[in-house]
């Protein structure tokens, strides 16, 4: 797995490149921990690339759901393919978490 | 039929793993997203187990079996773990509680209980069998 950083105006995306498994997901808990840090208030997640998650990766997004509201950051996930949008269905995530199909929409929501 | 793979209690073999369920399971005629379900299911266990009952040693390992029967999938997934998990005494933890506590974990054998139609552990002296069964649809299996 790999994660791209990118700053645009007032947006921090983070994009997600293949497989979030119990061995790759503490890269992403990393990059969430480094938004907190950075004060970032606008966050997309870029899913488009993302080709398996498992409830380790899953975890990383829900435990940082209170932070986020906490510190008032907003984040939309957007471009997740059918099974990666699946996985977060199965648990209901779907209603927890901001899902868009493109960056454009995704925008809009923040 | 059955399809076999044996590998290492480390992480870095669970892609692994789920290609060999992924490829062995490819002539059946479930959808991407039911596939990757299936492969889901698999994988959560076997984290849980190279993670938690093998704290990720190399020298440990666990078996993955597939047997593909007329009206069932079975995946068997072979370990031999000293203090197998109690799933009779497990119960699914609330969504809600787990947002309010921030926890990372917790989810995988919830996702595993809500893919698999079956989900039983076996200890048979010292080998711990997690056996994870899917019934097959009429349509599933290509002629």
């Amino acid at each position: 797995m790999q994660i791209k950083e990118i700053e645009e105006e007032v947006f921090y995306t983070i994009q997600i490149f293949g497989d979030v498994d119990a061995a790759s997901s503490i890269n992403l808990d990393k990059a969430f921990d480094k938004v907190l840090s950075l004060k970032k208030e606008k966050i997309l997640v870029d899913c488009t690339h993302l080709d398996y998650i498992a409830s380790a990766g899953l975890g990383v997004f829900i435990s940082y759901i209170e932070p986020f509201k906490e510190k008032n950051i907003q984040f939309v996930l957007f471009g997740l393919n059918e099974k990666v949008k699946d996985v977060f269905q199965i648990l209901g995530l779907d209603n927890l978490l901001k899902m868009e199909d493109t960056e454009e929409a995704a925008k809009i929501h923040l | 039929m059955t399809h076999s793979y044996k590998a290492t209690c480390i992480c870095d073999n669970l892609k692994s793993i789920r290609t060999f369920v992924e490829e062995t399971i490819a002539s059946l005629a479930f959808s991407e997203v039911e596939r990757n379900r299936l492969v889901l299911a698999v994988d959560e266990v076997c984290a849980n187990l190279i993670i938690h009952a093998h704290q990720c040693n190399p020298e440990d390992n666990i078996q993955i079996n597939i047997h593909q029967q007329e009206h069932q999938l079975i995946f068997e997934i072979i370990n031999r773990d000293h203090q197998p998990f109690d799933l009779k005494a497990y119960q699914n933890p609330p969504l809600s509680k787990i947002v309010q506590e921030r926890r990372k974990g917790g989810l995988g054998l919830v996702l595993v209980s809500e893919i698999m139609d079956d989900v039983s552990v076996n200890v048979k002296d010292d080998t711990c069998t997690w056996q994870l069964t899917k019934e097959l649809k009429s349509s599933t299996t290509k002629p």
